[in-house]
């Protein structure tokens, strides 16, 4: 090339070079808050669930979003607080509103979610990424709250889904004692019911002895009834479940919230690139990625992506792009992901696992809907009285 | 005249313990750890070559002797002699290499380092690494324009395309496109480049002149819900006729006007169709269905799927040798 056009070329080359810096250089700060109620002792405590769950899923997120602003002129900061009560959340939430940060991924209790929606009104966008309970995006939404995490209703819907494809229709459900367990079998019951299942027996989980010693001699007989084609679990917090499979008075599959279940994301989740995400994960956290982190890491990434696509900050103009036809987010699980504009939440496939492999990942084919396929698992537009937009 | 060809051909396979004579077609089976190679002639498999861990992109050298294959999980790219069919070497590739793409003057190979956010520029012939750029999360798609001027990177997290200077291994621009962009394809005259996004389920046509988009096709399948169309792989056709672009699970291969960018026709083929190779005469495609674990043949000049030819476990690419 003579040196003619090596100077024009510069010089095009510059024109991009300048065009996204003199675009405008953004820095986001997200806030990252963390409150886990103590869950009191549990039966199995063979693998206990990390304390930053969710946390780490946020700095990946971070780290991603980084990745692909530097070439933007975008950064992103992560600011978080690992809070040791409720009143520790909101004063970090307080602290944060004051500093200006109006996009905060949060892990806390539906109660404290509630307050903390109500102090940040108009004031910044809340992205959940703890708690589970369906009320929240069935009547008391709010439309500065979105959910990255799957609700209840979703979670069992895809159980159920499964259930009713294998033709395992009658089910036998325990519930254990705490208000979680109770939420969950809630959702079971209304997933059961949309799915065609038959719950033959519908029991509460009511012992108190150890059962690492006696789980063989209490739980055939606690599992006895004329037939059923699974034992459903709803034991959330991993108290008893763990000693169900293998121990039933039928030879029958354990599922639910241990034996195979359905979750937000597990280390068995391969596919659709999903490797890669894993892989990122594991080097940075050293443990592998559960439902929390990846919650936490969704809702990074739908900012993150929000902001590319419209090169500005701030909670309104990301909210509006995020209900936006123009949003979708690219998050492993093989489909993009949005959000339902009624409740906030993000539609996504739910993968059933077992500790070492994947089953399945509803939406199952055959479960159609009008819109949207993934809007088969959860509260659907008419099932839900809000209407946050 | 052409079947006695044929014929030739046919017993010269069949007199040959070694190699066929007939023009070959690997595939890199990703979850076997093997080549299947296929004779286009009999469409039928006639050979299983054991390779490194998760072979995914595939690349024939300019010379015609030599494979070169991501071995993903061994974090190399090895090289395989066309006429022993034996592994004679391996390339320092940067860890998890996926995709890769062979400059013209046949010795600089850019590779996609999934993992490591970054493309490695190895020199096949000295084994040197030349460079290593930056670029986006999840680099994935390769391509180096056929005038040697662009080599264009995907990062499929980033949602961008990466436009690398060949001369001085610097990106020039970032373009930002649907998500997760998968597969770059320059027109053979330089002029046109196509990206595929899998999840935004679009193809961006780039004008590389001046490095703007032209335009954004979309596609629909009657049947078939929007969010399974993920276009993957594309393949021009040299006359300028036609795009073909993978569709992933939808199951489909679109056909496109490659002048117009009209959408002509969508082809059935296998379960999760993902990247796709003419050959020689251009007469006949070849796709890769992962989870169905076969190649699809399509006749192109009829624009019908005419065979389905079972190979190893998750076939991901597949490129034909036309001088073989």
């Amino acid at each position: 090339m003579d040196l003619k056009g090596r100077l024009l070329i510069a010089s095009v080359f510059c024109g991009w070079l300048l065009a996204p810096t003199s675009a405008v250089a953004l820095d986001v700060t997200i806030g990252y808050i963390h409150w886990v109620p103590d869950q009191g002792p549990v039966l199995s405590n063979v693998t206990p669930e990390p304390e930053d769950a969710g946390l780490r899923g946020a700095e990946l997120g971070i780290a991603d979003n980084n990745a692909t602003g530097k070439f933007l002129d975008q950064n992103y900061a992560l600011e978080s607080v690992m809070a040791s009560d409720e009143e520790g959340a909101l004063a970090a939430l307080d602290d944060m509103l004051k500093n200006g940060i109006d996009l905060l991924v949060t892990r806390v209790p539906a109660d404290t979610l509630r307050a903390m929606a109500k102090k940040a009104d108009g004031k910044a966008l809340l992205f959940n990424a703890g708690a589970s309970d369906d009320n929240l995006r069935i009547s008391e939404c709010r439309p500065n709250v979105l959910h990255t995490i799957p609700s209840y209703a979703m979670l069992t819907d895809a159980l159920a889904q499964w259930l009713s494809m294998r033709r395992w229709k009658e089910v036998f459900l325990i519930t254990g004692p705490t208000d979680q367990d109770k939420a969950w079998a809630d959702a079971f019951r209304r997933a059961s019911k949309r799915f065609g299942l038959d719950i033959i027996a519908d029991k509460p989980w009511t012992f108190d002895s150890d059962l690492r010693r006696t789980a063989s001699k209490e739980l055939p007989a606690f599992t006895q009834a004329r037939d059923y084609d699974a034992v459903v679990v709803a034991d959330v917090r991993g108290d008893f479940g763990e000693y169900v499979p293998f121990n039933t008075w039928l030879p029958r599959p354990v599922v639910g919230t241990q034996g195979m279940g359905p979750e937000a994301w597990h280390r068995v989740v391969e596919a659709w690139g999903a490797a890669q995400l894993q892989n990122r994960f594991r080097e940075l956290a050293g443990r592998e990625m559960n439902s929390e982190d990846y919650a936490a890491w969704a809702a990074i990434r739908s900012i993150g992506t929000t902001v590319t696509g419209i090169s500005e900050a701030g909670h309104s103009n990301i909210r509006e792009y995020l209900f936006s036809d123009d949003f979708q987010l690219a998050a492993f699980k093989g489909r993009k992901l949005n959000y339902r504009p009624w409740n906030g939440q993000l539609r996504q496939p739910i993968p059933l696992v077992h500790p070492r492999g994947l089953v399945a990942t509803p939406p199952l084919e055959g479960f159609l809907h009008p819109d949207s396929e993934l809007d088969t698992l959860g509260y659907d537009r008419p099932e839900s009285d809000c209407r946050i937009n | 005249m052409k079947n006695a060809y044929k014929i030739v051909t046919l017993a010269a396979a069949i007199g040959l313990s070694g190699p066929a004579l007939a023009s070959l077609a690997y595939v890199s089976n990703e979850k076997d750890n093997t080549l299947s190679v296929i004779d286009t002639e009999t469409n039928e498999v006639v050979d299983t070559i054991d390779v490194g861990a998760r072979p995914r992109g595939i690349l024939l050298s300019r010379d015609y002797t030599k494979l070169y294959i991501c071995a993903s999980d061994d974090d190399t790219v090895q090289v395989l002699d066309l006429a022993t069919r034996k592994i004679t070497d391996t390339l320092p590739s940067g860890e998890d290499p996926e995709q890769f793409a062979l400059h013209p003057n046949n010795r600089h190979l850019y590779i996609a380092n999934e993992d490591d956010a970054i493309v490695t520029v190895v020199d096949v012939e000295t084994k040197d690494v030349l460079a290593q750029i930056d670029v986006g999360v999840e680099p994935e798609g390769m391509a180096v324009s056929p005038d040697g001027k662009w080599a264009v990177n995907t990062s499929e997290t980033s949602s961008m395309l990466h436009w690398i200077n060949t001369e001085t291994f610097e990106i020039e621009k970032n373009t930002v496109v649907g998500q997760r962009p998968r597969h770059v394809e320059f027109t053979k005259d330089s002029k046109i480049a196509w990206a595929s996004a899998e999840i935004g389920g679009t193809v961006h046509i780039f004008d590389v002149d001046t490095i703007e988009e032209i335009k954004q096709i979309d596609f629909r399948i009657k049947g078939v819900p929007q969010d399974r169309v993920q276009p993957v792989g594309i393949e021009l056709t040299s006359d300028g006729k036609y795009a073909f672009v993978a569709l992933g699970p939808s199951n489909h291969v679109a056909v496109v006007d490659a002048q117009t960018y009209e959408v002509l026709d969508y082809l059935l083929v296998g379960a999760r169709v993902w990247q796709l190779d003419l050959d020689k005469d251009e007469k006949f495609l070849y796709t890769t269905n992962g989870v169905s674990s076969d190649v699809s043949v399509i006749d192109v000049e009829e624009l019908k799927v005419i065979k389905s030819i079972k190979v190893g476990r998750f076939p991901w690419g597949v490129v034909i040798d036309p001088t073989s």
